[in-house]
């Protein structure tokens, strides 16, 4: 699944059938988040600062497990905590592992205006090119989950790398390896939405979950990164999930009608002033005339 | 045209140069107009990938970055003491009214049809106003471009509406820009020397700044 450019397909001068291939049924991964089994340890935090080599970061304490409110450009991975009150009375601790979802329809991406600073791969993942990044911050308004952040020092834009540097030598990444209660698995997109389905399913029928589903918002054409959610009705309450994702209409209107109005229009002006100075030439000054009064107007 | 209109004609007086720009307001125009130009290189490379190779012209994508800003503050600064210097001048008025429903007559330079003008034409008049709430708008949405990752996710909004005022506005400005460069460089002769050394001649104020020249001219035989 992930070892795609390594696949032989043909070998020259071989008898009989190309071992290997065909054995990548799906390039596309997938991380799958339960939520349901997520205990809050932060193993995957910590997995995520080693292999990343990031220092810890200070932690802030506002009378939760909250280690920090939100993720930070050298902090890719943050569980967030909400201490939801159901409707019957009851407490239930929500934790949502909150990192980069590398949308099929990456908002980033299309708000970039730096060449290669951001590249998607067959495989899903949504990778940021540091070296080629100008630090202009557009990816900030265009990723509809808060993702990428800017580092003052680096006056450059980061954000989880889905491990890539693993994936792509055939590891999972370092936050799923870290993982001690499985609730984070790794493997194809439809394997890993098959697996989360079948586990939807039976906290819907066997745990009373009624509302239970998996997030895999098409508003940005699905992510390579999906959540079970025991209320898939109400994301907003997995710390600020959004209902329903979209790249922000503005960046649609500015990249789209926007641009081919403008291109048009600048083009359309300077033609239009070369074709007025050949029709009506240049303006030149009159000789002064005097007026009736023979005074000098 | 009576003999005596002839003997008192102006021939000698049509090259005589009048003072039209201070030294204050050739320097800060000059100032405002390599701003923009800076302004413009770097700001066509962020809009479209097609023109990002000129950001590799003045210095690079991350030197772009974090110079347009600056330069954006300095393009302000110099329209901004503009619209001190001459937000009287650019008063719209009854004349401009009537110059801009004979506006066809200038686009077709038959510029003797056209009422008297003051210091400055409704055209200009337009541009200047155009230029300075532009201005405004691109140095609002401007901060919130340069400072993208201090406004809270809560405010996320501002970075919404940022992106498309100021691109929108960006272009309208090229627009003035485009026009104020062919009119002055290219279309009205002796324009652009004016904005180089001060002067026109008294011909070219009479062509196409009749009230004006009337008040300079009065004013400076009051002088003398």
């Amino acid at each position: 699944m992930s070892q795609a450019s390594t696949e032989i397909i043909r070998i020259s001068g071989h008898a009989g059938a190309v071992p290997g291939a065909g054995l990548n049924r799906e390039s596309r991964v997938c991380k799958l988040v339960d939520t349901t089994t997520c205990i809050g340890c932060k193993a995957c935090e910590v997995a995520c600062l080693e292999w990343n080599g990031y220092p810890f970061s200070e932690t802030t304490f506002d009378n939760t497990y909250q280690t920090m409110p939100e993720t930070a450009w050298n902090y890719w991975n943050l569980i967030k905590f909400n201490e939801h009150e159901r409707e019957d009375g009851t407490l239930m601790l929500l934790m949502r592992k909150d990192q980069c979802m590398h949308c099929a329809d990456p908002g980033c991406l299309a708000a970039c205006p730096a060449d290669a600073a951001i590249v998607q791969y067959a495989n899903g993942i949504v990778d940021f090119q540091e070296a080629n990044c100008i630090g202009c911050g557009y990816c900030m308004t265009g990723c509809p989950f808060n993702i990428p952040k800017f580092s003052p020092k680096a006056r450059k834009v980061f954000k989880c790398t889905l491990c890539n540097d693993r994936v792509s030598v055939g590891l999972e990444p370092a936050c799923i390896k870290a993982c001690p209660t499985g609730c984070l698995h790794f493997g194809t997109k439809p394997e890993m939405k098959e697996l989360a389905e079948t586990r939807a399913q039976q906290l819907r029928e066997q745990s009373g979950f009624a509302d239970a589903g998996v997030y895999d918002p098409a508003g940005v054409g699905g992510t390579h990164v999906i959540y079970v959610l025991h209320d898939a009705k109400h994301p907003e309450l997995y710390g600020g999930l959004p209902n329903d994702p979209h790249v922000p209409l503005s960046l649609r209107l500015w990249k789209g009608p926007l641009k081919w109005l403008g291109n048009l229009a600048m083009v359309g002006g300077i033609v239009g002033m070369v074709f007025h100075y050949m029709r009506f030439g240049p303006k030149k000054e009159e000789e002064i005339k005097p007026d009736d009064d023979g005074r000098r107007q | 045209m009576t003999t005596d209109a002839v003997s008192r004609s102006s021939v000698g007086h049509n090259d005589e140069m009048i003072p039209r720009y201070s030294l204050a307001e050739r320097v800060n125009h000059w100032i405002g107009a390599l701003a923009y130009m800076y302004l413009l290189i770097t700001g066509l490379a962020f809009w479209s990938p097609y023109l990002y190779w000129l950001a590799a012209v003045v210095g690079g994508g991350p030197v772009a970055r974090s110079w347009h800003p600056w330069v954006g503050l300095i393009f302000a600064t110099s329209v901004f003491w503009t619209f001190k210097e001459w937000r009287r001048d650019m008063q719209m008025d009854e004349s401009d009214r009537a110059w801009a429903k004979a506006i066809p007559y200038y686009i077709e330079n038959e510029d003797d049809k056209l009422p008297p003008v003051g210091r400055f034409n409704y055209g200009q008049k337009l541009f200047f106003w155009g230029i300075f709430y532009g201005v405004i708008l691109l140095l609002l949405s401007g901060i919130a471009l340069w400072y993208t990752e201090a406004l809270p996710w809560s405010l996320r909004f501002v970075r919404y509406a940022a992106i498309l005022i100021h691109a929108s506005v960006a272009l309208i400005t090229i627009g003035l820009f485009l026009i104020h460069v062919y009119m002055s460089a290219i279309l009205e002769e002796g324009s652009l020397t004016s904005m180089i050394h001060g002067k026109v001649t008294s011909a070219w104020a009479w062509t196409f700044h009749r009230s004006w020249y009337d008040q300079v001219s009065r004013g400076s035989r009051r002088t003398q």
